[in-house]
């Protein structure tokens, strides 16, 4: 069972800002669906690899090839804040 | 008007092929159902034909328009994957698979509604409404390419294009009654799908019969140099052409028909009655084992959100799309512009993957599930020594209540219970509609060896024309 505190910390690593009302939901939310998953861990998976990739492939190369990038303008075009030839932020220390 | 709705994708284009019917017509038949469109199917729908191409009958889409899920990026239109995230988003290029149909003479018709992101199975979590049944317009189409399903089901697009994650394009498919293939991992290019879980994600045809999923199919595959994990198809796709199931032999795994899949009644019915008919064209029906089936959905659900928790992260209020609170601190920006611009089963999914991926979690939870999904592979390779496909029911249930499963998340996953394990190994199936169930259509699902898609259409073609569904009440 998660419990208010992990759902803030896993909420914080994953850049969300929950509610109160959603912090309790999610608690129990994601407990009852992490309750139907463990039953994976009863498994016997000694010595089997993970999968990486489900088709075998090996050193997916191309050639290295220059080519026209994306014009910047056309890069901006959706940005909420293009500034200067770049994406506007606010800055990281700035208070709220 | 009415009678080059009933024309399959196929027939358009042999009719526009043969002088009889102009790209130009065709397309305003179906654009104006398109715009009247009463399921909530589309996105976006366009209001023109596209600009005059030299001799687009010499090509094999010969014109005939096309829906796209709305996750698939075409340059200038908007493209937002569901999300009010991605509200008004209109991207600067096109995937690579749209553009395929495009050049091989397919008329971008519109984009159709989804799931927030992919994920889900009813529907019901897009950002711009649900999709309704048109079956029965109480009900869901299924998800998360339910747009694109309920489009071809209702006559208001010939075909669509939809992704496949978990079962996106097979399971929305069965509940409207229409074809959807996910093809092998690979197969089709990635580049320009706005990507919900990478290593499973693969797109591929919802069409109203086999043979136009074969005709789409065969344009969409082939490898990208912008998609590193696509592959160049080994054959051509071909039209499919078999008259029976002679010498085929079918395995019914236990571990997904049994009592754990909790399969409806009338599902179970129609689903016996289809093995039934695949025996009198000759095919052999027996069980087969897929010993760790059961598992798929458990390690689904932590493989697709701890891959959806890192590809969502792009999602932050600097590049496109929404930006909440400007003057905040950057890190209050961006935690202010997801909690706003997400819905409430995108927030569970990053919550579950990013907590299956945090420190002291990784090996027991995302390491635990991908080496159940080797087991998963080995399975279906043992199970492939001894037949050609796996058949199940697509989806337990037939369409569903709108509202009737969204209070508990758990019980929709349990939509996918059929589904996951294909994606899980790479494999190839395809879902046929196979008859009714208190007048709801009912899916059958078949899947092969990764790169078999030929002899998968190919059985399915010959169950199809033995089954013969008609779909038509639906077009009207």
């Amino acid at each position: 069972m998660l419990d208010r505190a992990q759902v803030l910390h896993v909420a914080r690593l994953a850049r969300l800002e929950l509610t109160d009302e959603e912090v309790d939901r999610m608690a129990v939310e994601l407990s009852n669906v992490l309750d139907h998953i463990e039953k994976i861990r009863e498994l016997d998976l000694e010595g089997v690899p993970p999968t990486s990739h489900v088709i075998d492939v090996v050193n997916a190369l191309r050639p290295d090839e220059p080519a026209p990038s994306l014009p910047v303008e056309l890069a901006l075009r959706s940005a909420p804040e293009p500034l200067e030839q770049g994406f506007g932020v606010p800055s990281p220390g700035a208070t709220s | 008007m009415s009678e080059l709705i009933e024309l399959t994708a196929a027939q358009a284009a042999e009719r526009v092929r043969a002088g009889e019917i102009s790209p130009a017509e065709l397309f305003e038949a179906y654009r104006s159902r398109a715009a009247a469109d009463e399921c909530n199917a589309f996105t976006w729908v366009a209001d023109a034909p596209p600009a005059a191409r030299a001799d687009v009958s010499g090509l094999p889409l010969a014109g005939v328009p096309i829906a796209v899920k709305d996750l698939f990026c075409t340059e200038d239109v908007p493209s937002q994957a569901g999300s009010r995230i991605l509200e008004g988003y209109r991207p600067p290029y096109t995937a690579t698979v749209v553009q395929r149909v495009l050049d091989a003479g397919a008329a971008l018709l519109g984009k159709t509604n989804q799931d927030e992101f992919a994920m889900g199975s009813s529907n019901e979590n897009s950002g711009f409404g649900p999709v309704l049944n048109p079956w029965d317009r109480s009900r869901v189409p299924g998800g998360s390419s339910g747009g694109s399903a309920a489009a071809v089901a209702a006559g208001l697009a010939p075909w669509a294009l939809g992704t496949d994650t978990g079962g996106s394009i097979r399971q929305p498919a069965a509940l409207c009654g229409i074809v959807g293939l996910k093809p092998t991992y690979g197969a089709c290019s990635r580049f320009g799908m706005i990507a919900f879980a990478s290593s499973l994600d693969q797109a591929g045809p919802l069409t109203r019969d086999v043979t136009d999923a074969a005709l789409l199919l065969a344009q969409m595959v082939g490898r990208d140099p912008r998609d590193s994990t696509s592959v160049a198809f080994p054959e051509p796709i071909e039209t499919p052409r078999a008259e029976d199931l002679k010498g085929v032999r079918l395995g019914v795994p236990e571990e997904l028909t049994g009592e754990g899949g909790g399969i409806e009644p009338g599902v179970r019915e129609n689903f016996e009655a289809t093995l039934r008919v695949a025996e009198a064209l000759g095919a052999t029906v027996s069980p087969c084992r897929l010993p760790h089936a059961p598992h798929a959905l458990s390690a689904y659900y932590l493989i697709a959100p701890a891959e959806a928790s890192a590809n969502l992260a792009r999602f932050d209020g600097v590049r496109y799309g929404l930006r909440v609170d400007g003057s905040a601190d950057l890190i209050a920006m961006y935690s202010r512009t997801r909690e706003a611009g997400f819905g409430p089963e995108v927030k569970r999914r990053i919550m579950l993957g990013t907590y299956a991926l945090s420190s002291g979690y990784y090996d027991a939870y995302y390491g635990t599930a991908q080496k159940v999904r080797t087991k998963i592979s080995d399975d279906f390779r043992a199970a492939f020594e001894q037949f050609d496909f796996v058949v199940t029911p697509t989806s337990p249930w037939t369409a569903f209540e709108l509202g009737a499963k969204t209070d508990d998340p758990l019980a929709m996953y349990l939509n996918d219970f059929c589904t996951v394990p294909m994606p899980l190994a790479g494999i190839p199936a395809i879902s046929i509609p196979s008859g009714f169930s208190d007048a709801l259509p009912v899916g059958f699902q078949l899947a092969g060896p990764a790169f078999s898609e030929n002899r998968l259409l190919g059985a399915a073609y010959a169950l199809e024309q033995a089954i013969g569904f008609d779909g038509s009440a639906v077009r009207r």
